[in-house]
């Protein structure tokens, strides 16, 4: 291996650069990498005590510390924002997108790495601007679907608005930047004999991802630009005063919105089956059904958008379509679902923290997903809309499910990454005490939505008061298994045992396992034969 | 007040279980629930018959896949089979959990587009209320009953009276006749608003610049509550919804009087009232600029 690395033309020599500007000029897809996964360990801690804070204030009802109701929106809303583009994204495509696509892929590096340099410092600029926002005016209180005509400039005057709409422009030009390089690497740059139906699937659930990207974030750049008009330079895109309309921002949002859920979840399908196969010891069931119920998500994931919205006043055959397509989601749902387990049907498997996160990420999928499609049909949504079981809905499906792959993701290749193991026992202690928080904390919410308790209020009537209180303690215990977590992250990073090339076997097979660990600065530097595609049919 | 009230909650939890599945209740959400307001009206009874059979089918999903998966961590782990199988192909299977759901679609799908359209708009209706939302209270008018229109607003935790339910107690209440078809048109002054009336099975956005229309028939009198539903800004959970509903006469009865107490003296306030409302939101953030971020004054101004 080692000859691999000094093969470089200055013999001996891979130009390593060195203190700050390795990592302020980096251009190699690893350290970049590791920039993104920083960057969202940072904002997942910001995010993180934001809804902190949101729950300490509704543990019990009345008024508990936030009496500047201002201030609860704008938690709400950062909170939202934070997650989304801040925490989620760059951990899942910036971050570990960044790191695999190219090893396994068995290239260099990607196709851009320039490019690559100003997504992250777009995205960094990006989360200046929305924490800027928080301090502005009294922030962003619209929630992160920023509907007008609250966020127009007679409802929110202040320059807070601006800023966020700046930061989601700034965070949509980074998404475009590393959804071409993504698929300009991906499409060009795999070693020989890889042919896309010999790609791994997180390279698959990496391509669409940043073909969701490149066609949902200019519709979202769009609605923004639109709204920074009418509030800065009087155009009325989104004010009846002057012909516009405020349901027309809220399709141009959701047009973007929706596809940026499966933006989200794409990626974890992808980590999910390449931890299942390793740990059952089993190639993946079902590849190119796999492959190609991800293209069917992704496809359909841009024509149902308006599910977001049966309370606006569409007529009633609008609905009916949205109903129809959006349950469509669920049959290539359940075709991963169920090939996931048939995967470890069969097999032998080591449940390691991954798998058991993995595990966990099945389940809690399948808990959310039947609630969507109790919410995709819009006769019951009514009963359901804005309320919290919304909310205990999308946050199975996000910051349960979606997390816990980033969670498996972290302790699956954080070997290969940095060299060093993670403790078993203390991951299986995390894995458990954040499986029990996040359960205790939002399954309770279904029941509030149910009796009717709207969301991203800062108060809620007394009735309200049981459940509640057994949410919040459900987020001290998450957040308990939080902090071991950074904890396992600070002892694995500076203590732990050195990990082997391959630390999981022969379940291991794509190609990030066959080169060293640490992974060097510079990999594939001889392009790996994949062999003829024939053959191996 | 008492903030350890929740210790003794698993007894008022089993209670209210108890007294919920013996018997009807007044209206308003009650501690501990778990389910759905009762219904007052037939929209509402079809979203719960309809939501008990959409939650059957999901537990079953549920329960189908944790039913796996514990089958699948006691026979497949690796100490009980040490030697992986290689299978990773099985037509049949695939086209069967292709299939199925689809047909579990289907048995959804028709109930589903039953109630849709069932609730979309009142067939024959008696009576209409026209409803504008805010920043933050809603205004109510009666075209049918000579035109009178109040505002409800939310009455302050100092002011209840005993026995009033916190946030969702109002000073003016709607005031509606049982067993009517009404149709409820909405609107908004402001921002986007939703009127929301969970046992009554209606939440409808209210959209400044467009008129949107629901309906309602209760079939019992009582009291409901609701809450706005739409995220509208500073006091967005402080608009509360109260409606009484009453017999015939006693809401012919009513009507009469309001149509004096809230007769139209002068032309309506409302454009009075929508500048203060945005002065207040105005106010509101510049006090608030000014006590959090005084740095951030020099960038805004």
């Amino acid at each position: 291996m080692s000859d691999t690395a000094h093969a470089g033309t200055d013999g001996g020599h891979d130009h390593t650069p060195r203190g700050w500007k390795r990592w302020a000029y980096s251009t190699n897809h690893k350290d970049i990498g590791t920039l993104y996964l920083a960057l969202a360990v940072l904002a997942a801690i910001v995010g993180g005590s934001m809804s902190a804070l949101i729950r300490l204030e509704l543990t019990e009802h009345g008024i508990q510390f936030i009496d500047d109701f201002q201030f609860y929106n704008m938690l709400v809303t950062a909170h939202g924002f934070v997650m989304v583009f801040f925490v989620v994204m760059p951990a899942l495509i910036g971050g570990f997108g960044n790191w695999f696509v190219p090893l396994m892929i068995g290239t260099p590096d990607m196709a851009f790495p320039r490019m690559n340099n100003v997504s992250f410092w777009l995205l960094a600029a990006a989360l200046v601007l929305l924490v800027a926002s928080t301090f502005i005016a009294g922030g962003v209180g619209t929630g992160w679907t920023v509907y007008p005509p609250l966020s127009n400039a007679d409802f929110h005057p202040g320059m807070a608005v601006d800023f966020g709409i700046l930061s989601l422009h700034l965070a949509g030009a980074s998404s475009i930047l590393g959804a071409i390089n993504l698929i300009t690497t991906i499409l060009n740059m795999r070693a020989p004999g890889m042919t896309l139906h010999r790609m791994p699937l997180f390279v698959w659930s990496m391509l669409i991802t940043a073909f969701l990207l490149l066609m949902a974030i200019p519709v979202l750049a769009g609605a923004l630009t639109m709204l920074l008009t009418d509030r800065n330079f009087g155009t009325t895109f989104f004010s009846p005063e002057g012909g516009g309309d405020p349901i027309f921002w809220q399709h141009l949002f959701w047009f973007f919105g929706h596809p940026e859920v499966y933006i989200m979840v794409l990626p974890a399908f992808g980590i999910i089956s390449h931890i299942i196969s390793t740990f059952s010891k089993k190639p993946i069931f079902g590849y190119l059904g796999m492959a190609y119920a991800m293209l069917a998500i992704g496809f359909v994931g841009f024509i149902v958008w308006a599910h977001h919205m049966y309370t606006v006043g569409f007529n009633v055959e609008t609905r009916s379509y949205f109903v129809i397509a959006t349950m469509v989601i669920a049959v290539p749902t359940g075709v991963k679902i169920f090939s996931w387990l048939a995967t470890m049907w069969g097999g032998s498997i080591d449940f390691k923290t991954p798998m058991l996160y993995a595990m966990g990420f099945i389940f809690l999928f399948v808990a959310g997903g039947v609630t969507g499609i109790t919410l995709a049909n819009a006769g019951v949504d009514q009963a359901f809309h804005d309320t919290y079981f919304v909310v205990a809905h999308f946050h199975y499906v996000l910051s349960v499910a979606t997390v816990f792959a980033i969670y498996a993701g972290i302790y699956y290749w954080i070997g290969k990454m940095s060299g060093r193991q993670y403790s078993e026992i203390a991951g299986r202690w995390q894995f458990w005490i954040t499986f029990v928080g996040v359960n205790v904390l939002f399954f309770p919410q279904h029941f509030l939505g149910m009796a009717g308790m709207p969301r991203r209020i800062p108060d809620y009537p007394d009735a309200y008061a049981g459940w509640n209180m057994v949410s919040s303690i459900g987020a001290v215990i998450t957040m308990v298994g939080a902090f071991l977590f950074l904890w396992i992250l600070f002892r694995t990073l500076t203590a732990g045992a050195p990990a082997k090339d391959n630390p999981w076997g022969e379940g291991a097979t794509t190609l990030e396992w066959t080169v060293p660990s640490p992974a060097p600065f510079h990999t594939h530097e001889e392009l790996p034969d994949m062999g003829d595609p024939k053959a191996a049919e | 007040m008492n903030r350890y009230r929740w210790i003794g909650s698993p007894l008022i939890f089993l209670s209210t279980w108890l007294a919920a599945s013996t018997g009807a209740l007044a209206a308003g959400p009650k501690p501990w629930q778990m389910n759905f307001q009762e219904a007052a009206t037939p929209v509402m009874e079809d979203i719960i018959s309809f939501h008990n059979l959409l939650l059957v089918i999901e537990i079953l999903i549920v329960l189908f896949v944790l039913g796996l998966m514990l089958v699948i961590i006691i026979k497949f782990n690796s100490k009980a089979n040490p030697v992986p199988s290689k299978t990773t192909h099985n037509t049949l299977l695939e086209v069967i959990w292709t299939v199925v759901p689809i047909a579990i679609l289907m048995v959804i799908a028709v109930p589903s587009m039953k109630l849709l359209f069932f609730m979309d708009k009142a067939k024959n209706p008696e009576l209409t209320l026209k409803i504008t939302g805010n920043q933050w209270f809603w205004s109510y008018q009666y075209p049918d009953n000579g035109d009178f229109e109040f505002d409800s607003n939310i009455v302050a935790e100092e002011d209840l009276e005993k026995g009033g339910k916190r946030l969702l107690e109002v000073d003016e209440r709607v005031v509606l006749p049982v067993n009517t078809e009404i149709r409820l048109l909405m609107t908004s002054n402001d921002v986007i608003h939703n009127w929301a009336m969970p046992s009554f099975g209606v939440k409808m956005d209210t959209v400044p610049g467009r008129t949107n229309e629901s309906w309602i028939k209760v079939t019992r009198t009582g009291t409901f509550y609701g809450q706005c539903s739409e995220l509208c800004g500073v006091n967005h959970g402080f608009m509360p919804i109260r409606v009484d509903v009453v017999s015939k006469a006693e809401f012919a009865k009513w009507a009469a009087a309001s149509k004096v107490k809230h007769a139209r003296i002068e032309t309506p306030p409302k454009t009075a009232d929508h500048a203060t409302a945005r002065a207040t939101v105005k106010a509101i953030q510049l006090v608030q600029t000014a006590v959090r971020t005084p740095g951030a004054q020099i960038l805004k101004r």
